[in-house]
Formats: C-alpha cells, sequence, structure tokens
C-alpha cells in the first residue's frame, strides 16, 4: 500500500515539468553537507576493513615495521597458506554443517507455524505467537548456563547437534514474525477457491504457501543463515574439542595460538568472512530487505 | 497427524483454520530450548553448582551473596550505561546515515552497500581486528603519526568504556541505519514538495517532515537497541575480557565469567535472572510501543 502510494505521487511529479516547485534550484542543489558527512562515514566503515584485508597479505615482519595502513611492497598470501593448513576446511565445513540443519529446520518449522498462525483461528496459535514476539526480546546470554546444563545432560555436549538445537529455538521467533508479515498478505480467496475445491490444509501449504512466500523464504533464509554463522557464544560454551570447532570461534582460538602473528590472524578473519561476503554480494536486496522487513511496519 | 477443531459458529466448514498441530514444532523448539532454560536458570539460582558435578541446592544464599557484591552493582550499572550512552550515540548517526542513503543518488546506494559491510564480520571477527587496530604500538596511532592516537586504547580504564562504545556502534549503526532508510523511503514525497513549494529550508524540512514522520521508526529501533544492548558479550569478551579491573565487565560478560570462568553457576544464574528480567521489562516497552501487539490485534480482519 505504501509503495503504491509513493509511486502515485513521485512520478508526475518528474515527468511533468510545470509541476515542478517555483524554487526548483533548491531541489538540484547538491546537499554539500550530507555529502561530505557521507564520506566521513565511509571512511569510519572502511578504514578498519581495509586494514584486515591490507595486513593480512603483508608479511609479518613488515607488520613491525612499516606504516600498517599502506599496502605491503611485497604482498605474499603465506598467511593464508597457514591458516589454511590449520584446519580452516574442517572448521568450514563444521560452520556448514550447522548453519544449513538449522536455516533449514528453522525455516520449515516457522513456515509452517507461520501459515498457522496466519490462517487459524485457535486461541492456542493465537497464544503461541504472542509467545513468539515476547522470545524476541529474551536475551539469549541468560538461557546458556541452562541450556549447558541441558545440553550436558542430554550427553550432547561438545556435538554439532548441541549447535545447532538452541540455534533454531532462538531463531523461531523472527522468522515466525517475518514470514507472518508476508503470508498475511496473500489474499484470502485463494485460500477459499481451494479450500471450495477440497483441498487440505497440507495441500494448502504444499502448493500455495511456500511456492508464494518465496521472497520471504529467501530473506528468513539469508538472514538467518548470517546469525549462525556468526554466532560465537552457543560455540564457545557448548563444544570443546578442536574437531567440533567453528569459524568465529576457530578465530578466537587461532588468536590464542598465533598471538604474535597478526597477519595470519587477520587472514583468518578474511577467510571466515568469505563465504558470507558472497552470500552478500549474491544477494543483497533480500538481505537488507529481510532485516527491515520484520521491524519495518 | 490429527486435526484440532477450530469451528467457531456457522459456515464453519469453509472457514476452519489450518490443523493447530502445524505449530508444534516451532512451538517445541522454542519451549525446549528457548523457555525451559529460563524456568531452569531460575532453579538454579537456587543452587550450588560447579558445572561439573550435580548441583546441590542452596535457598537463598546465591541471591544475597549476588546481590550484594559490589561487582554485580558496577556490571548492572554499567550495562545502563551502555544502553543509555550507545543510545545516544548510535541513535543520531543511524539517523543521519538511514536519510542520507534513502535519497536516489547514484553515489549514495554505493555508499549504503558499502555501510553495511560490518553486518557481514561476525562479533569475534569485528572484535579481534579492533584489538589488533587499537594496538598502541602498531595499529591505528602508527599509521597516522598523531601523537593523540597513540593511547593504550584497550588498556586505559577511562577510555576502555568509549572504545567499546565505538566499536558496538561500528558494528550496530549499520543494521539501524537499514531501518531509517527503509523508513524514509515510506515518506511521501509530496510532504517535501509542499514544503519547498512554502520555501521551508533544507534543516526545516529534516525537522518538520523527516523526523516527525520517522517516530514509528524511531520507538523500534531504540527499543531494538537497548534490548539489544543487554545481549553485547561478544564483541567485548574479545577485546577486554571486562578488563582491565572490572571497567568494561557488563552484565552478560559478569554472568559468563562467574559462571564459567569462576565455576559459579550458582551466582551465575541469579546475574542470568537479572539479565531476564530487565530483559522482560524492557520487552514489555518493545511490545507496546512499537506495536506488535497491534499487529496480533489486526488479525481479526483477516
Amino acid at each position: 500500500m505504501a509503495t503504491v502510494l509513493r509511486e502515485r505521487t513521485r512520478r508526475p511529479v518528474a515527468a511533468d515539468p510545470k509541476r515542478r516547485p517555483r524554487n526548483g534550484r533548491r531541489r538540484v542543489r547538491p546537499n554539500y553537507l550530507a555529502g561530505i558527512g557521507g564520506f566521513v562515514w565511509l571512511g569510519v566503515i572502511i578504514i578498519p576493513i581495509y586494514y584486515i584485508v591490507i595486513t593480512s597479505i603483508g608479511r609479518q615482519s613488515d607488520f613491525y615495521t612499516g606504516n600498517p595502513l599502506l599496502p605491503s611492497s611485497n604482498p605474499t598470501l603465506d598467511s593464508y597458506r597457514a591458516v589454511l593448513d590449520n584446519d580452516f576446511l574442517l572448521y568450514l565445513g563444521n560452520s556448514v554443517v550447522v548453519t544449513v540443519a538449522s536455516v533449514v529446520v528453522t525455516v520449515g518449522v516457522s513456515l509452517m507455524a507461520a501459515y498457522a498462525i496466519v490462517r487459524s483461528r485457535a486461541r492456542m496459535v493465537r497464544l503461541t505467537f504472542s509467545l513468539f514476539l515476547l522470545g524476541l526480546a529474551i536475551p539469549l546470554q541468560a538461557t546458556i548456563i541452562p541450556l549447558y546444563y541441558m545440553i550436558g545432560q542430554a550427553h550432547l555436549y561438545d556435538t554439532l547437534l548441541a549447535l545447532i538445537l538452541p540455534s533454531i529455538a532462538f531463531a523461531i521467533p523472527i522468522t515466525v514474525l517475518i514470514l507472518v508479515n508476508f503470508i498475511r498478505d496473500i489474499p484470502a480467496e485463494l485460500f477459499e477457491s481451494m479450500r471450495v475445491d477440497g483441498a487440505s490444509h497440507w495441500r494448502l501449504f504444499i502448493s500455495l504457501v511456500v511456492p508464494l512466500s518465496r521472497p520471504a523464504i529467501t530473506t528468513v533464509t539469508l538472514y538467518n543463515a548470517l546469525n549462525v554463522w556468526n554466532g560465537f557464544l552457543f560455540p564457545l560454551v557448548l563444544t570443546q574439542s578442536a574437531d567440533k570447532r567453528v569459524l568465529p570461534l576457530s578465530l578466537w582460538t587461532f588468536q590464542g595460538q598465533f598471538s604474535i602473528n597478526v597477519p595470519a590472524i587477520l587472514a583468518a578473519v578474511v577467510l571466515s568472512t568469505l563465504p558470507i561476503f558472497v552470500l552478500y554480494v549474491l544477494g543483497r536486496r533480500q538481505l537488507v530487505a529481510g532485516l527491515t522487513a520484520g521491524f519495518g511496519k | 497427524m490429527s486435526r484440532v477443531k477450530t469451528e467457531s459458529g456457522a459456515g464453519a466448514s469453509l472457514r476452519t483454520g489450518p490443523s493447530s498441530w502445524m505449530v508444534a514444532p516451532a512451538l517445541a523448539f522454542f519451549l525446549i530450548f528457548a523457555i525451559v532454560p529460563l524456568i531452569l536458570a531460575a532453579v538454579l539460582s537456587f543452587t550450588k553448582w560447579d558445572g561439573i558435578n550435580p548441583p546441590a541446592w542452596t535457598g537463598l544464599g546465591n541471591w544475597t551473596r549476588t546481590l550484594s557484591d559490589p561487582v554485580t552493582f558496577q556490571s548492572l550499572g554499567l550495562s545502563f550505561k551502555v544502553i543509555i550512552v550507545s543510545w545516544l550515540v548510535q541513535t543520531p548517526l543511524s539517523l543521519l546515515v538511514g536519510v542520507f542513503t534513502a535519497g536516489r543518488q547514484r553515489y549514495r546506494a554505493v555508499l549504503a552497500a558499502l555501510y553495511f559491510l560490518p553486518l557481514i564480520l561476525s562479533s569475534a571477527a569485528i572484535g579481534i581486528a579492533f584489538k589488533a587496530l587499537l594496538d598502541p604500538n602498531f595499529g591505528l596511532s602508527k599509521a597516522f603519526g598523531i601523537p593523540a592516537l597513540a593511547q593504550d586504547w584497550l588498556g586505559n580504564p577511562q577510555l576502555v568504556f568509549y572504545v567499546v562504545i565505538f566499536v558496538i556502534a561500528w558494528q550496530f549503526v549499520p543494521f539501524h541505519s537499514l531501518l531509517y532508510q527503509a523508513g524514509t523511503r515510506q515518506i511521501p514525497t509530496s510532504f517535501y514538495e509542499a514544503a519547498e513549494l512554502d520555501g521551508a529550508s533544507r534543516m526545516q524540512q529534516f525537522f518538520h517532515i523527516t523526523l516527525p514522520q520517522l517516530r514509528y521508526t524511531i520507538v523500534t529501533s531504540s527499543t531494538l537497541m537497548v534490548v539489544g544492548s543487554l545481549t553485547y558479550f561478544d564483541v567485548v569478551y574479545i577485546l577486554t575480557q571486562g578488563g582491565p579491573g572490572y571497567s568494561t565487565r557488563l552484565l552478560p560478560l559478569d554472568m559468563y565469567l562467574t559462571g564459567f570462568a569462576s565455576s559459579d553457576m550458582g551466582d551465575a544464574s541469579v546475574l542470568a535472572m537479572l539479565l531476564v528480567v530487565i530483559g522482560l521489562l524492557l520487552a514489555l516497552g518493545l511490545t507496546k510501543l512499537t506495536g506488535f501487539s497491534r499487529m496480533t490485534s489486526q488479525q481479526e480482519g483477516s
């Protein structure tokens, strides 16, 4: 609705020169102050990132002598080689397993729940939605000690499943919220006409809700993948052995191991970010939409 | 799978909703791994537990001890200070960046894509990168050769709080500016055109159109920011481990260190309960102010 309104008011004005405001010069005058501010902020954002990249391809010996913001005179990928030789691929694999498993289950169960929440009139379902909304504000940290206890009691400590299960639980509220907002916009007539034709609710779910929600599904998939991929506390507390390590935690241990080799540590940082960076480049629009969708209304 | 009857009144056969069982898997995950732990945290707060041996009941001992420990109040106060100061820092910045990137100029779209980058870095990556960057000997200070920059940023108890605030802002302003960008784009351009005709300056337009129109976005962003402040852990843990001394030992960090570093899960559970209570109080404000509760009631009309 809001977009329709905006398009309608914007386009004719731009197309019809007569409707331009009289002091039209002000409209085209560039906003220098905002522009300068924008580039200052760019500096704040980019300098640390630039520093990470430039240091990671420098030599360790140069690190102590040269200017940290100037590119090395003879760049090297040695640090990357060192990181890759240190089980990086194993940690990458663990991260992929944890992320894919968490996201697939989260999106699957949340879709079902969101469909039921939008279409059901049962009180219990409404209450569930309220509970999920409240769940948005549960500080994840507050549950880490009991989770540690429960995971230990279930003999899941130091397994990847110990990371997957709570990650799903904490991703569900926001996922359901975003999906509910989306599914609510599917016209009720579509559901009703299929019901008249005798389709079951599972049938509706499979052949109506899932295909029509595809943009929202992409959105929550990317958003959750980002969160689970970058999770630090669960791996820190719920796993122990090196072969169960995920990437963010591997950075932490790598830092301990190579505390004097800053280029190597930063190469690990770059490598750990690379997969999600590729996702970002491929799906930026969806990711950005996803981050705002749940809260925008 | 059995079907739960949800009819209400006539014509129900057509209008019955889907089986309530469809919420069951999501609900089960959420109950078992989010709600049960909350209850269990309350139980554990009355026990003595080192994390290895079975917990032993101790009654109110943990509560009286933890609530009379000055470290608890130091952490609590620090957490509140972080909430306030990071709101004061992040909100104007996010607002300005958001409004700026909402502009249709092409260069702003390119900048917006770059502004977003911190969001794809993990907290661990951010913490480690800034730790290197802020090194008094080999970091930023050496790059610019400005003596004022040659500080022991993370070792100076007076400075370190603001360094943490800065790094957190660096990490989270991108997300909030996205919210403001989305909000600003919802404002009808006719408002600005009318203001132009009346001869309103850019400044006046900002304060009389943009800001009032963004009030719901401000509320949403602020509540998310405030509740989120209670969960700042990873970056601070990596940057400072709560130090030097107790100068950056925020409440979640205090809880983690008490529980997992000092093997005192009972006292740590008391701190966890404090987090929950404060979080839920703030959440109540969140649901009231941002209209999440209104959204649930909109369902009646669907």
